[in-house]
């Protein structure tokens, strides 16, 4: 009986002895050397592994951040300036902080403004319907409406608004990683600055049909006119190929654009008060009259 | 023409869908069903009806209320869980028994894994399983059957459970036979005793012909566990006829035709391959023959058909079929 | 007679073919045609022709863009009144030449007679010429530039043409009513085919449900006295006429994955195709016609039009009686393979085999309910693959998983979804991850290149 004992004890020792070298020298041979500062840089992360800053994950953007010379080409957009700091400050860089951006969404193709053409029957996905053909609609730019940008968002920050068919951002959950903007086959969705207090002005519209076509499309759409061109006294809003684009460095966020625009497919958001139109347009005639007087003179 | 549609190709279908294909299954189970009636009358009506409504309501309460998921009723694969462990189950089982039986085969074998086609077990096997191990009683003794409006008939044991006590008791395959008078016509017809679906192997294989036809099943499953359950039979008892039964004998009992025509073919707990199929088939055909000769309990095909359920995974990835163009 | 198939796969659709005994009859020429500058794969044409001026049938109207591209021919002749961006019958805008038509002049030199010259050109390179100038593309669906399948690149031999006259597609008529008006056309297009690529045999093969065709074929190769041309009867079942699945029926060899048909010495050309260049190099006449089906149940008329290309499809559908309440869908092509038209103002192309009505009853999809594991998509995929899990990887967005379960081989016939019981889009997924596999393995490839020629210099 006793001998049992021993030799259970004996055998589960020498066993335990045995197998624990095994594993030392397993570790020894297989261990990789790691900067340290990379499990640090991790652990500032926001750990989403968004892909948001172009690469698959936190850790690798940690390791990637750890082996570049400066932080120029990595930043992380969820973290936003706050992380970056840290990550800088472990690293020893300097970095430049970035404006806060959110996903904007530049359509104006409600179910009204935009009547459905034909009836898509194929699997809900934006990229397969717009694989197959130009979208259920006359206008081949906007949205699908198949919620690809939805999906596509891990913060829960979209979501479709079922009146009008098109997707909404909830700009407090938006972490501006871009991965809807990615998931858009028709590149409507832009990462744009917040701007101050969260105002900006921006045309919801991308397609690049003729004026009259666009139209016949839809009600809101940019036809192209280059009303808001000449009505911009900064030089803000670009017109290529029938769609305005408005340069958010250079807006001013005076509004004259959006009072102007025949169509309504400028806009402005989170403006404290709603715009007063005929102000507007008002202001700006009294202005013109000036200038073309003074241009007599 | 108001809209026309717009779709990928293709723009047809075929007639199939998993409700057309889950009626089949129930059409070919009907006549072993209505067997069942006629051999065993109004209690196994009970016993069918309590095990479908059970399961019907089951899988409709938990896809409202806990996965909050359009019902799925629609299409019919409870109708087929609930026949089928009617048929599982003797016809002197008492409702609540069956009715724990369902709630074990759809809540826990079907709906925790997320519902039809995600589930790794056959849920009416694993419903039956638990019964069998929670209440051997009502499970393994056996009322003679008294006909659809008979009087209650003596009780005895199922053949494969006579033979199981005969052997232990250390009397020959041959004296027990011959003991309790089982001759292999009337197995073929009629039953001996056991569960419902054991009840006449024509019916069954009536059903299983038409499932082939209909294209609904592959043979392949089927044929092999028949075959592998005949060639060990034949080896073993070849060796020592007083110790094992023979091949007939096998194939004709213990719910053997009921698991290889109906529940080893349940799409969702099958390999896909022609080959994996094979497998699989010969997989349960040996393990069930081993059950039975050298197992305590002395029905084997139930416990086969979900151990090799377990490998299905693995046999799908083993067994896949040749690509065009490719070595 | 035995009858051959493919060895993986298939489906056994109802073949419909309710437009079977209506012969092929001209369509009357329309106000104006669209010549779109991309009817073929490959470089869209150039157009030489501008605006205002006066083109006669059959006239160059644009050259190739490219390498694999093709001419482009007034089917009509009038006046050119504009070029620019119209949308196609999905809605995408393509480069057209509109054109006025003004009654109808072929160019000189066109042979429109219906004499039939059985005495083919010793020059094969003329012949190619000819077939290059006159425009003639796959007309079996790819609408490839034929002049570039007939030149097997060096190094590899072909050992046989097959004549592709299947129409495995449910509904599709046009092919069986060509072989049946147009055999001996067709005929002396395969012994042209047959003769380019250096004398090989040639077969033509034609499924079981076609014994008019069959018999009629058979009789015209016995009449015209062609050697090394044979009729073989293809068992019904689709995708039958699938290039890679006819190669396996009539060869029993497998092209390879990536792989083109002459790797395993074969040819394909479509029975329109064999029309085409009988046209082209007997009769010096181009593209500027083809013939449509137009069919389905809730069809005002089951057709069989020989459609000028370029004439629009509501301009085809009102000639017949207008598109009626109960079609809910247009397709172009067949119900397998072929697309559902957004827009019925866009024009047809030198590919365009049918315009196919159903309604809603037909084609509307069932929602799609969870996967029970059958195995029908595998068991019904001509290529051998396992369209569940290919779903399941498309889904996932694995690239590496997609490539080793060979996504990129899929030939997009549809097999798995017509057969899946739980209606799961199983090839709208598919779709997005063969061409996301596809794109992986070009860009590979020119990384690889770039590579080596670094490495060169």
């Amino acid at each position: 009986m006793t001998s049992t004992i021993i030799w259970t004890i004996a055998i589960i020792t020498v066993l335990g002895l045995v197998l624990a070298l095994v594993l030392y020298l397993v570790a020894k041979k297989f261990k990789v050397e790691e900067d340290p500062r990379i499990d640090e840089v991790e652990k500032v992360m926001p750990g989403a592994n968004c892909g948001g800053c172009g690469f698959a994950g936190c850790r690798a953007f940690a390791e990637a951040a750890v082996k570049a010379p400066n932080l120029d080409n990595n930043y992380c957009p969820v973290g936003g300036n706050d992380v970056m700091a840290k990550v800088a400050a472990i690293l020893g860089y300097e970095v430049k902080a970035k404006a806060p951006q959110v996903a904007v969404v530049r359509c104006n193709g409600t179910c009204e403004n935009r009547p459905k053409v034909n009836e898509y029957d194929g699997f809900t996905s934006c990229k397969v319907k717009a694989a197959l053909y130009s979208g259920d609609t006359a206008c081949s730019f906007g949205c699908l409406g198949c919620g690809d940008c939805v999906e596509a968002c891990q913060f829960g920050a979209l979501s479709m608004d079922p009146a009008t068919g098109l997707p909404v951002v909830d700009e407090s959950k938006c972490t501006a990683c871009g991965a809807c903007a990615k998931a858009c086959p028709k590149r409507i969705i832009e990462l744009r600055p917040k701007g101050p207090r969260g105002m900006r002005e921006y045309v919801s519209c991308v397609n690049h049909d003729k004026g009259p076509a666009a139209k016949k499309a839809c009600a809101a759409a940019c036809i192209g006119c280059g009303i808001c061109v000449k009505t911009c006294t900064h030089e803000a809003i670009i017109l290529d190929n029938n769609v305005a684009y408005i340069d958010p460095a250079k807006c001013k966020l005076c509004r004259e654009c959006e009072a102007m625009c025949p169509t309504g497919a400028i806009h402005g958001v989170n403006f404290p008060k709603p715009l007063d139109k005929e102000a507007v347009k008002e202001r700006i005639k009294i202005r013109q009259q000036k200038a073309k007087e003074a241009a007599n003179v | 023409m108001s809209k026309l549609i717009v779709s990928p190709s293709p723009h047809i279908h075929s007639k199939d869908s998993t409700r057309s294909l889950m009626l089949d299954v129930v059409i070919a189970l009907l006549p072993a069903v209505l067997c069942s009636f006629v051999f065993y009358g109004w209690r196994e009506i009970l016993v069918m009806a309590v095990s479908v409504g059970s399961c019907l309501l089951l899988e409709w309460a938990v896809t409202r209320y806990m996965l909050k998921k359009p019902s799925t009723l629609g299409d019919l694969s409870a109708v087929v869980t609930g026949i089928l462990l009617g048929l599982n189950l003797p016809y002197t089982t008492p409702w609540w028994v069956v009715f724990i039986g369902a709630v074990v085969a759809i809540g826990v074998a079907k709906m925790t894994f997320g519902g039809l086609g995600q589930n790794i077990w056959n849920p009416a096997l694993v419903g039956r399983v638990f019964l069998l191990v929670s209440f051997p009683t009502y499970m393994t003794t056996w009322s003679a059957p008294q006909g659809l409006f008979g009087a209650d008939a003596v009780t005895g044991a199922t053949p494969l459970g006579a033979i199981n006590e005969g052997l232990m008791g250390g009397a020959s395959v041959k004296d027990i036979m011959a003991q309790n008078g089982y001759d292999y016509g009337q197995m073929l017809f009629a039953n001996l005793g056991g569960s419902a679906g054991e009840v006449c192997a024509i019916a069954l294989l009536a059903g299983f012909i038409y499932l082939c036809c209909r294209r609904v099943i592959k043979p392949w499953i089927t044929l092999s566990i028949f075959a592998t359950v005949a060639l060990t039979a034949l080896i073993f008892s070849g060796v020592n006829p007083d110790r094992f039964t023979g091949p007939v004998f096998n194939l004709l009992t213990g719910g053997l035709i009921l698991g290889a025509c109906f529940m080893a073919t349940d799409y969702v707990t099958s390999p896909m391959s022609v080959w994996g199929g094979v497998v699989f088939g010969v997989g349960i055909g040996f393990l069930t023959m081993m059950i039975r000769y050298f197992g305590s309990y002395p029905e084997g095909v139930s416990f086969a058909i979900l151990i090799m359920n377990s490998f299905v995974p693995l046999i799908n990835m083993a067994f896949k079929q040749k690509k065009f163009g490719r070595k | 007679m035995s009858k051959h198939t493919f060895s993986i796969g298939g489906v056994h659709p109802h073949d419909n073919k309710i437009s079977r005994a209506c012969a092929i009859e001209p369509l009357p020429l329309a106000p104006t045609v669209y010549l779109s500058m991309s009817q073929h794969i490959g470089a869209p044409a150039k157009p030489v022709v501008a605006v205002g001026d006066k083109v006669k049938v059959g006239q160059v109207v644009a050259e190739p863009g490219g390498f694999v591209s093709a001419f482009i021919h007034s089917s009509v002749s009038g006046t050119v009144k504009s070029i620019g961006p119209r949308k196609d019958l999905a809605g995408n805008p393509q480069t057209c030449i509109e054109i006025a038509v003004e009654g109808d002049e072929w160019l000189e030199g066109i042979d429109t007679t219906d004499t039939l010259i059985t005495e083919i050109p010793a020059d094969n390179k003329a012949i190619l010429d000819k077939i290059r100038l006159g425009g003639v593309v796959g007309l079996g669906g790819a609408t490839f530039p034929t002049h570039v399948k007939l030149s097997p690149p060096p190094g590899s031999k072909c050992e046989r043409v097959i004549i592709n006259g299947c129409e495995c597609e449910p509904y599709l008529t046009s092919d069986f009513r060509t072989l049946l008006e147009k055999g001996e056309q067709v005929v002396v297009g395969a012994a042209i085919l047959r003769q380019v690529m250096g004398n090989v045999p040639c077969t033509i093969a034609i499924e079981e449900n076609k014994p008019e065709a069959i018999a009629h074929i058979q009789d015209v190769i016995g009449k015209l006295g062609y050697e090394g041309i044979e009729v073989m009867v293809m068992k019904m079942m689709y995708p039958q006429g699938g290039e890679k699945q006819l190669i396996d029926a009539v060869m029993h060899r497998q092209v390879g994955s990536g792989a083109l048909p002459i790797s395993v010495g074969a040819v394909v050309q479509n029975v329109a195709t064999a029309l085409a260049v009988y046209d082209a190099v007997q009769k010096n006449k181009p593209i500027v016609d083809n013939s449509v089906t137009v069919t389905g149940a809730c069809a005002p008329k089951q057709a069989n039009l020989l459609v000028r290309v370029g004439t629009p499809l509501r301009y085809i559908l009102d000639y017949l009686g207008g598109v009626p309440e109960e079609a809910a869908k247009v397709i172009s092509g067949g119900p397998m393979m072929g697309r559902a038209v957004a827009n019925l103002d866009a024009a047809t192309v030198k590919g365009t085999g049918a315009l196919l009505l159903l309604t809603e009853k037909e084609t509307r999809r069932a929602p799609a309910s969870a996967c029970i594991r059958c195995g029908k998509c595998a068991d019904a995929c001509p290529m051998g693959l396992e369209p569940f899990l290919l779903n399941r990887l498309v889904k996932a967005n694995d690239l590496e998983q997609l490539e080793k379960n060979a996504a990129q081989d899929c030939i997009e016939c549809g097999c798995c979804l017509y057969s899946c019981p739980a209606h799961i889009p199983l090839l709208d997924n598919i779709r997005m991850g063969k061409g996301a596999v596809l794109g992986a393995i070009r860009a590979r490839a020119a990384a690889a290149k770039a590579a080596a020629e670094a490495a060169k210099k």
